[in-house]
């Protein structure tokens, strides 16, 4: 049942009351909505990240294990639940309790309805834009924009471009943009109005020699690395970072000529550099760094006033600061699937920032009307495709979704499909963070599937790995996800595992984190035996099978109810009370 | 008009030709120097070979740079360069390969101590980077890591 607006706005009246933390700017004024605060400062920075190409409302339920260690343990944005909002000062029960949690998470979306959909985002940002003077304002996306739906893999990622020219991006940067062919990046990139921005993507030299483009030839960028922008009296300079493991995490083969990386040397001497020869009022970055990289980064490199980030999305209600060797740095984390618009007013004078409100505002479509010209845009895209992804394939039995740091039950649907489907003893699913969430009850449609599967390297295998090959992969996943520099983490999840269970050490090194590895009969794995494992996704080469979104929607079909009540969580060892897990 | 980044590249892969006659070389020409250095199996073993029994001291003016983790292990980009004074020596080892010394750079007084190499790594390994500058030698550390692809998300 949802909500009437009175009684939305009388549970915000509720957690403006309880009070946020002091000096944290409250996103709820007790007499008025959770979109009305008025102006602050000289300028208006906003910031999406990670919409995973959602352009209709959904669900999305936040993680309930994210976990920290080291000098990531207990710190934003490894929180979840009750010690998150504890850390943020927010009321159980209230909208943004329900927006940043997972707690009591399927009566909470019953009663608060659906979040994002760029009609109601576009009606949210024309709204902070035209509150504050629109000509004082920006909107920077984080990237992850053309990847993550069935229309975004239909178009290449151009339907796209289309939304973001309507909803009036001026600067991107990316992640998921570059598993579409380097041409077709191109092409879309030309159709983007605003600037695509990365220092970290230089295009590789013996490319360059046989006559690769490049934006500048002398320093190797691919594109531009930074762009200024005047916004009434006061000039912010956007630097980008692209996602710095692109060729690794995601296939090479699609974009040849271009090279990633953090380069954090190269950051800081463009920083000084920008700040030199602009002498702009700000320096801010759009990154897909992941929050870990981000802060890390913070501290190593000097003068940047804002990082928005993205990549791993964490729903931060309010900005880490980073102290450095030159001032410090703000370093912001807006979610995913178009289920939040960070909003940040900056006063600015001597010496950059000086002080700032920041806003993450969930995106309630219910209390968001459409925006009539993107609603129609949506349509023209959605029309060709509609019965294909209204095409029901079965009932959730139980609330489905995927984010958590080892296993989510739409992930062991995936599992269980390829298990069953291709005759595996076991089977692999990427930890990725991108697919919306499913309550019980609903119908799942193709296009929830696509949610969850839709991407350029689709196809399935079935093949026999050893023992020890399997233990090698688990082990490799697990360093990318805890090492404890977070510049050799790539971000996501751990890999998800059907027919499988393992335990766990994530304390432990490379290499020494994985044992107990068992089937499901109980039989332990043995290193030297041959395993029959399906999985898809490959990085590497493209594989034999069919596309996954096949091999899911078969097996919900054949179905009918589908009910996940129980996760496959390995076994946990050394993580004793962590607040980046919640056990209950 | 500056020549731009391509016709640069061309016209230096001329010179290309002249390293190559350095592999016709007598061999007991090449041999006179760093040998036991290259040929040395342990890396304190490569070191001593290299330079000697000279203390070596850790120092944060040497700059490594190199993926954190590399996109492909057959071909990782590393340049070092460093701030240090009077650099006659900058050499490069990984310590799991069978033999750890990768590179050694002999530093003239009027070249800029800035090198640049692609070296093949096999797995996760250290880079160590020695700097030999008036009679001393300085470290510099920084791990690249070779991983099977992975998961992002």
């Amino acid at each position: 049942m949802n909500l009437s607006r009175r009684e939305f706005l009388r549970i915000l009246g509720f957690a403006g009351a309880a009070g946020l933390l002091p000096g944290i700017a409250s996103a709820t004024g007790s007499s008025s909505d959770l979109y009305d605060f008025g102006r602050f400062g000289d300028i208006r920075l906003m910031h999406i990240t990670d919409t995973h190409a959602q352009l209709m409302p959904i669900y999305y339920r936040e993680p309930s294990m994210n976990l920290g260690l080291g000098q990531a343990f207990g710190r934003p944005p490894h929180l979840v639940t009750d010690a998150f909002l504890k850390y943020y000062g927010i009321a159980p029960g209230t909208p943004l309790a329900h927006a940043f949690t997972a707690i009591n998470y399927t009566d909470a979306a019953q009663r608060f309805g659906k979040v994002g959909g760029f009609a109601h985002l576009k009606t949210l940002v024309d709204r902070m834009r035209g509150d504050f003077g629109a000509d004082k304002t920006l909107l920077l996306d984080g990237g992850d924009t053309w990847q993550g739906s069935g229309t975004a893999f239909w178009n290449r990622g151009m339907d796209m471009v289309e939304a973001c020219n309507l909803l009036g991006v001026d600067v991107m940067t990316g992640h998921w943009e570059f598993t579409y062919l380097e041409e077709e990046v191109l092409k879309n990139l030309a159709a983007f109005k605003g600037d695509f921005v990365a220092q970290n993507i230089k295009v590789k030299e013996e490319a360059l020699f046989s006559g690769a483009k490049a934006f500048d030839e002398n320093t190797g960028h691919a594109f531009r690395p930074y762009v200024v922008k005047t916004l009434g009296s006061h000039r912010v300079a956007v630097i980008g970072q692209a996602f710095p493991y692109t060729p690794i995490a995601n296939p090479a083969r699609f974009i040849p000529d271009w090279t990633f990386g953090i380069n954090a040397s190269d950051m800081q001497e463009l920083v000084d550099s920008v700040r030199a020869k602009e002498k702009p009022d700000a320096v801010v970055l759009i990154s897909h760094n992941g929050m870990d990289v981000d802060i890390k980064l913070a501290e190593v490199v000097s003068g940047i006033d804002v990082i928005f980030g993205g990549h791993t999305h964490d729903g931060v209600p309010q900005p880490f600061l980073v102290k450095n060797a030159k001032g410090r740095t703000l370093v912001t984390n807006a979610g995913s699937n178009g289920k939040f618009l960070g909003v940040i007013d900056l006063k600015l004078g001597e010496g950059g920032i000086r002080e700032f409100q920041y806003r993450l505002l969930p995106v309630f479509s219910n209390e968001l009307p459409v925006h009539q010209g993107m609603q129609a845009l949506i349509d023209k895209i959605r029309a060709p495709y509609l019965q294909k992804l209204q095409e029901p394939l079965a009932t959730a039995g139980s609330l489905l979704y995927r984010r958590g740091n080892f296993d989510g039950p739409f992930d062991q649907l995936i599992c269980d499909a390829l298990r069953q489907r291709n005759d595996a003893q076991i089977s692999l699913s990427p930890g990725f963070r991108w697919g919306t969430t499913i309550l019980p009850g609903q119908t799942i449609t193709m296009e929830h599937v696509l949610d969850q599967t839709c991407m350029t390297y689709p196809e399935t295998y079935v093949r026999d790995m050893t023992g020890q090959q399997i233990k090698d992969i688990l082990e490799d996943v697990a360093d990318n996800l805890f090492n404890l520099d977070p510049f050799y983490q790539q971000g996501g999840d751990m890999v998800r595992t059907g027919g499988l269970s393992y335990r766990i050490d994530p304390t432990a090194t490379m290499g020494k984190r994985i044992d107990n590895m068992r089937l499901e009969n109980g039989k332990p794995v043995e290193a030297s035996k041959n395993y029959r494992v399906a999985g898809w996704a490959t990085v590497g080469a493209k594989s034999p099978g069919e596309p996954v979104w096949d091999t899911v929607a078969a097996y919900l079909k054949d179905k009918k109810v589908v009910e996940v009540t129980k996760l496959h969580t390995p076994e946990l060892k050394n993580i004793g009370s962590n607040p980046g897990i919640d056990r209950s | 008009m500056g020549i731009t980044r391509r016709d640069f590249c061309k016209s230096v892969a001329g010179s290309a030709a002249s390293v190559a006659v350095l592999a016709f070389m007598p061999g007991n020409l090449l041999a006179s120097w760093s040998e036991k250095a290259f040929a040395a199996s342990k890396l304190d073993d490569a070191i001593a070979a290299k330079f000697g029994s000279l203390p070596v001291q850790d120092s944060t003016a040497i700059q490594i740079k190199a993926p954190e983790i590399a996109e492909n292990g057959a071909f990782v980009p590393v340049s070092v360069s460093t701030t240090i004074p009077g650099v006659t020596n900058i050499s490069i080892f990984t310590p799991a390969n069978f033999s750890p010394m990768i590179a050694s750079f002999d530093v003239l007084p009027r070249m800029i101590p800035d090198v640049s190499l692609r070296m093949r790594m096999a797995k996760t390994d250290n880079l160590v980077v020695i700097v030999q500058a008036g009679g001393k030698l300085y470290r510099a550390t920084r791990e690249v890591k070779v991983t099977i692809g992975g998961c992002g998300g």
